[in-house]
């Protein structure tokens, strides 16, 4: 027993660990790093944006900067605060269309509208309205309804460049067809041209569409109430958040809406996951139109 | 069979005849099959869009559905990319619905499903390439292969089209080359 008397030497093998039996993959490992790194270093937080399309995302961009892998990415993202925008750009909500899922937007005409009609005053926010598809859609639909003139939207992002766009109101005219067509099967009282003019290779929306439009960087991560709204707008971004997130965000939308305000999501959401989605009642679950509580007297 | 040759998740491309094809495959698997099966099929303008869950569900002896986002990957359930949206899996086997940009031209789009089923289930995963008149596919299955995945492809002599099956072979090769009535009967054995 005397050799067991004597202190043991630490071996390498007592400090190195197995490896983990599912250990993660490289690129998972470095995602998870360009998160961290982006919250440090620039103060935006991706940590509760779902991961299988996060990854995705976060892979092309790698590509589109030159970058060999993520892990290099990160580097460059954390030394370089010339790449944030480009980063920011990639990582928020993608383009939309105009009038997309044409019979959510008949649902709001005929089923929303009229209650908002009631109101002296509507105030609109559309959340996380990336290039602005939906901002002139929903400006359109409101003219069409006569009520326009009374409504305020708040059309907010948090990414400054897609803001900047929104504002210009042009789109490529390879969009344009589908967008006229959707118009149409929406239920529109004219055709799209009465809005739009096009110009060599992109149709440009009248400005007056806009003139109710107030375009604010607001980023639903982070940010907070800063309006009552009678209608909310929120369609395919939740999608791209965890179920914590999506529920943060739902009670944000709770406490911004007047008691009986609407909120349209994407057609494919569900809010089945979020405790703060129990006061929202479904108007027109097709069209994913929730009624906040029992309206008002 | 041991571990080995087992399969926990399949999933399936397709495009042009990809109805006809989705039929005859569905139709062959076992009732009790143990494994969800997670399919995407490009759709057209026509009028199969609309109706593409219902004419699977006509041939397919296990319940088919259009998941729902957040919701549980099911054993037995044959999964349906909704139109307009990427279908993507996530590390918890849940469903995720991305509207991010087109990929080879579609949404949903193949390697994107793939992509991210093989970084869910990696050796667990069986994925086939079927019938289809573009590349969509390839690069999934290169991925699937990757992660040591079980990749079939359709034998581009059975099939409508035989670009998509040829494209994958010549991009991520496969584990067996077979007719749909082979693939069926691969998917049985290996999920019991």
């Amino acid at each position: 027993m005397a050799a067991n008397a004597r202190p043991r030497m630490p071996t390498l093998a007592a400090h190195h660990r197995e490896p983990p039996l599912n250990r993660p993959d490289p690129d998972d490992v470095e995602l998870e790093l360009f998160i961290r790194g982006l919250q440090l270093r620039h103060g935006y937080d991706f940590s509760q944006y779902a991961r299988a399309s996060l990854k995705r995302r976060v892979q092309a961009l790698a590509i589109a900067t030159g970058s060999r892998t993520i892990g290099e990415l990160t580097s460059r993202v954390v030394r370089d605060d010339v790449l944030l925008p480009t980063v920011v750009s990639a990582m928020s909500v993608p383009v939309s269309e105009m009038f997309r899922d044409p019979p959510v937007f008949r649902a709001l005409r005929a089923e929303v509208l009229p209650i908002l009609a009631s109101y002296p005053h509507i105030n609109i926010w559309q959340a996380g309205c990336a290039r602005g598809e939906e901002v002139y859609t929903l400006a359109i639909l409101l003219e069409e309804a006569g009520l326009y003139d009374r409504c305020q939207i708040f059309a907010t992002d948090f990414n400054d460049a897609a803001l900047a766009q929104a504002q210009e109101g042009i789109f490529p005219v390879t969009e344009a067809r589908q967008y006229a067509e959707n118009y149409l099967a929406a239920g529109g009282a004219h055709t799209l041209n009465h809005y739009c003019h096009a110009k060599y290779d992109h149709i440009k929306f009248d400005s007056a569409l806009r003139r109710n439009v107030t375009f604010a960087n607001h980023n639903l991560v982070a940010d907070g109430v800063f309006c009552e709204a009678h209608l909310i707008l929120c369609r395919n971004v939740l999608i791209y958040f965890t179920n914590p997130l999506q529920d943060r965000v739902l009670g944000l939308f709770r406490n911004t809406l007047v008691r009986g305000g609407f909120l349209c999501l994407g057609s494919k959401e569900s809010i089945d996951y979020s405790e703060n989605a129990r006061e929202f009642v479904a108007l027109n679950r097709r069209a994913r139109i929730y009624r906040l509580g029992a309206p008002s007297a | 069979m041991n571990d080995r040759g087992r399969s926990s998740a399949v999933v399936i491309g397709c495009s042009t005849g990809g109805l006809k094809a989705l039929r005859s495959l569905l139709g062959a698997l076992r009732a009790d099959l143990a494994a969800p099966v997670i399919v995407v099929c490009h759709r057209g303008s026509t009028d199969d869009r609309e109706h593409l869950v219902e004419l699977l569900a006509q041939a397919a002896p296990m319940p088919v559905q259009e998941p729902d986002e957040r919701s549980r990957v099911r054993p037995n359930v044959v999964h349906l990319a909704p139109s307009g949206y990427h279908l993507l899996i996530e590390a918890d086997e849940t469903f995720m619905l991305s509207v991010d940009a087109r990929v080879n031209f579609s949404r949903p789009a193949i390697d994107v499903l793939f992509e991210s089923a093989a970084a869910v289930y990696r050796e667990r995963l069986l994925a086939a390439v079927l019938t289809g008149a573009n590349d969509d596919g390839a690069i999934g299955l290169k991925a699937v292969r990757a992660r040591g995945g079980h990749a079939l492809v359709q034998s581009p002599e059975e099939a409508e089209a035989d670009r998509m099956p040829r494209a994958a072979l010549q991009v991520a090769g496969a584990d067996a080359v077979l007719t749909l009535a082979g693939i069926a009967d691969r998917i049985n054995q290996r999920c019991p």
